[in-house]
């Protein structure tokens, strides 16, 4: 029953959508507040409902109800109960259901804290919000409804494919649908602007916590990914330019530029029209991604089953937002007015100057992911583009980027001193030239450029430090001084230099891994040692071993560094009960200066050997630490109280930007 | 500097970097892509031999031959032809007989497919695409789990 009330919710919130979509537009076109303010209830019921119908669907998994199909062709009931639960996003339908709820949340929270938005321009975003749910959800209830019912439901269901096992894992896609679909905030107000004709600086003010919020979770959640097929899939690789990797990377880029162009927008009522544009491309992004993901034209892990109509559906529905959204663009955007023009060397220009290599790079990795497929589509040949491409592409695009993102926050508004800048900036520079130095004593090999790119990570990190001391005037302050004024800093400004040392950090972390990487593969006997990266590794064997939905081989190696018994590592082969699939997992001891990284390979027929593969990974870790700490610069950005209030009490001075002709 | 002259130079320095990238790209997709290809065009010498490619196919039955250390040999066909492929490492979870299967190296003058890469994916039921059309041009029918790839996840 529960799972047929959930099923009613789904349909019910859909209904819900449809009315949030035309009721509050309707109202806000004809100036009827009663209709505008339907969209807040609207909203809540909409959440509310999916809500329930995400937790019906929820307890058909927990309780192993395999008469629901989509239980049956992806659960087990040997499942550890959490793997039960992170089944019910491991799939086409269900994240699909996870994804309409999380857009459903994004629109209830502006219902809910947009209480000091313009009447209209709340009711036009919760509407517009409504109508991407309405699409996805027809989509569903048509093609892809997770709570159809088998009539002949067998005794056990098929299991989830069990690379997907990992806690990791049952966390990536929350997070990542989060960031992709938190992006739709900022594609409706830009709609929603677009509507009305008008925007200002409280627009920005307004979108600008939205996306950050957004932009947080789809850098955890990308990371997530990355430090999960890192471990589980045992190449010892973070990062492959798959395309679908690439599929969240674009909305990432894309959204990295948006959030730095709505600051100027906000402190400078520029770059208006460009906001909106890329406010658009963000979430159309997003969309591609979704897209690319379930549609089944690419290669790939995420790869979800597809039949080729829901890729026309998905295809659909992205042209109607995509080219609904740009087309309203053309029409409109000649109607808001400009704002100000500012020096290029200026905080404004180094914030565009970010914006063009970001959304050049952007262009670039959809070049290398969408050309294999138009290829195809033109002349039939069959290629792939790999990591060479994008190392040629994306690299010189960040080099500069890179060079220039500590100026960025040293630059005042309206117009900079660069050699001002750039004489404070060299105390950075100097740091990073020690860290190329220390960089090539270390390490004697490996390519040309790679010390360069640590002196320019390190650079970064300094950088970000340097902005802090001098905005407490570290050095020409008294100790109280600088205490006070490092206590009274805004919080964004902490949050900046945390996202940027975090930026260096995670530089450092890929050149260190991608250039002085050590790998070997052996046969090992029991009772084989050997060397890598200082450690010694003392091979003792293979055992078989039974966990609670799985059976493994499991090898055990000693670790010893200088002599000293350090740890013992256990890579193992596994193959899953249901489905029986077999897989690798890596055996790693992870430390500062790198991770020690073993995986088991298969037995030798003649000798009891085994082919095993090593792997020593310098600075890895801080890859993924670098990307935390993003994470929690935007937390701490977000917390900050001029992100918060102050929009709306600032527009009775400053009055709204009406409809200029157009120019 | 006036109005206009500011705006020269931002736009100036956006379109430079756009067409220095769209050089970068045009040079890089020369240069780094890989063309995949079936045992078929092999055999029949569509392939040049200093090239590096992606070959796709099932791994023949009864091909696989472990030799010393991690030395392996095994061929992959598109059941109307056959190409002998060498490969030293650790061979993906997934890799079987009569299974889907993605490598990417090249040949050597011997007709040999030296391969650095060898790709099975993470599921029992996948079938790379490139494979199943690929197999499916040749008409071998394909059980249900190949016809789309991806299976359950």
């Amino acid at each position: 029953m529960i799972v047929e009330f959930g099923h009613f919710a789904l349909v019910l919130a859909v209904v819900v959508a449809l009315f949030q979509t035309v009721v509050p537009l309707w109202g806000s076109l004809t100036k009827q507040p009663r209709l505008m303010e339907t969209a807040k209830p609207a909203a809540i019921l909409q959440f509310v409902l999916l809500c329930f119908s995400f937790a019906a669907l929820t307890y058909a998994y927990v309780v192993s109800d395999f008469s629901v199909a989509n239980v049956a062709a992806n659960s087990h009931s040997t499942k550890p109960l959490i793997y039960r639960i992170s089944g019910v996003w491991g799939n086409h339908e269900g994240s699909l259901l996870l994804w309409v709820l999380i857009l459903a949340l994004f629109g209830s929270a502006v219902a809910i804290f947009g209480n000091e938005l313009p009447q209209t321009l709340r009711a036009n975003v919760l509407s517009v919000q409504a109508s991407i749910a309405l699409a996805f959800g027809i989509f569903m209830l048509a093609t892809s409804n997770p709570f159809l019912r088998l009539e002949n439901p067998p005794l056990d269901g098929r299991g989830l494919n069990p690379i997907l096992q990992d806690p990791a894992l049952a966390l990536h896609p929350p997070f990542l649908y989060a960031g992709y679909v938190g992006f739709s905030i900022a594609f409706s107000f830009a709609i929603a602007a677009l509507i009305e004709g008008r925007i200002n600086a409280a627009w920005a003010r307004w979108v600008r916590p939205w996306t950050l919020a957004a932009w947080m979770c789809l850098t955890l959640g990308i990371a997530m990914g990355s430090w999960w097929a890192y471990y589980e899939l045992g190449w010892g690789g973070w990062w492959f330019w798959d395309p679908v990797e690439n599929a969240s990377f674009m909305p990432w880029l894309a959204g990295t530029a948006l959030l730095h162009s709505a600051l100027v927008m906000e402190k400078r009522e520029t770059l208006k029209v460009w906001t909106i544009l890329l406010a658009i491309l963000t979430f159309s992004l997003s969309l591609m991604g979704t897209f690319l993901v379930r549609s089944g034209v690419l290669t790939s892990v995420h790869a979800f089953a597809v039949d080729p109509e829901r890729g026309v559906a998905i295809l659909l529905i992205m042209t109607i937002f995509v080219g609904g959204g740009l087309a309203l663009f053309a029409l409109r955007a000649g109607e808001l007015r400009q704002g100000g023009l500012f020096a290029p060397i200026s905080r404004e220009g180094a914030l565009v100057l970010n914006n063009v290599l970001l959304t050049t790079a952007t262009a670039t990795v959809l070049v290398g992911t969408l050309y294999p497929l138009l290829l195809e589509g033109l002349t039939g040949a069959k290629i792939s583009v790999g990591p060479p491409f994008f190392n040629m592409t994306f690299i010189p695009l960040m080099v500069p980027l890179l060079i220039a993102l500590p100026f960025g926050p040293f630059l005042p508004w309206k117009r900079g001193d660069l050699q001002g800048v750039a004489q404070r900036l060299i105390i950075a520079a100097l740091i990073g030239l020690v860290a190329m130095v220390a960089t090539m004593a270390v390490a004697s090999r490996g390519p040309w450029l790679a010390p360069i790119m640590m002196a320019i990570g390190v650079y970064v990190m300094v950088g970000a430090l340097q902005e802090l001391a001098f905005r407490a005037k570290v050095g020409s302050a008294g100790r109280e001084e600088v205490l006070r004024r490092l206590w009274n800093l805004p919080r964004s400004v902490y949050g900046t230099a945390l996202a940027h040392f975090g930026v260096g950090l995670m530089v450092i972390g890929i050149v260190a891994t991608s250039a002085y990487r050590i790998e070997t593969v052996l046969v090992m006997k029991p009772g084989d040692k050997v060397d890598i990266a200082n450690y010694e590794l003392t091979f003792k064997g293979v055992a078989p071993f039974r966990g609670p939905n799985y059976r493994e081989q499991v090898a055990t190696f000693d670790v010893s560094r200088d002599g000293v018994p350090l740890t013992t590592l256990s890579p193992s082969k596994r193959v899953y009960d249901a489905p029986p699939q077999p897989t690798s997992e890596a055996g790693i001891h992870a430390a500062w200066r790198g991770d020690l990284y073993t995986v088991l390979g298969d037995a030798q027929v003649e000798d009891g050997g085994y082919a095993i593969r090593l792997y020593f990974n310098p600075l890895v870790r801080f890859i993924w630490l670098g990307a935390l700490l993003m994470f929690i610069a935007g937390g701490i950005s977000l917390s900050d109280r001029r992100l918060r209030v102050g929009a709306p009490r600032r527009k009775s001075r400053q009055p709204a930007v009406a409809v200029a002709p157009a120019e | 500097m006036t109005r206009k002259q500011k705006r020269g130079i931002l736009i100036g320095a956006g379109v430079g970097i756009l067409a220095g990238a769209a050089i970068m790209v045009a040079f890089a997709l020369r240069d780094t892509i890989v063309f995949f290809r079936t045992p078929s065009d092999v055999v029949e010498g569509k392939v040049d031999l200093d090239q590096r490619f992606r070959l796709g196919g099932l791994v023949a039955d009864g091909s696989v031959e472990r030799g010393r250390g991690t030395k392996v040999k095994f061929a992959v066909t598109d059941t109307v032809e056959t190409v002998p492929v060498s490969y030293d490492g650790i061979l993906p979870d997934l890799f079987r007989e009569g299974q889907g299967v993605v490598t990417e190296g090249k040949l050597d003058a011997n007709g040999q497919f030296v391969a650095d890469t060898v790709l099975a994916k993470h599921d029992e039921n996948y079938m790379p695409p490139e494979v199943a059309a690929a197999l499916k041009e040749k008409g071998v029918k394909l059980g249900p789990g190949a016809e789309h790839p991806g299976s359950n996840n």
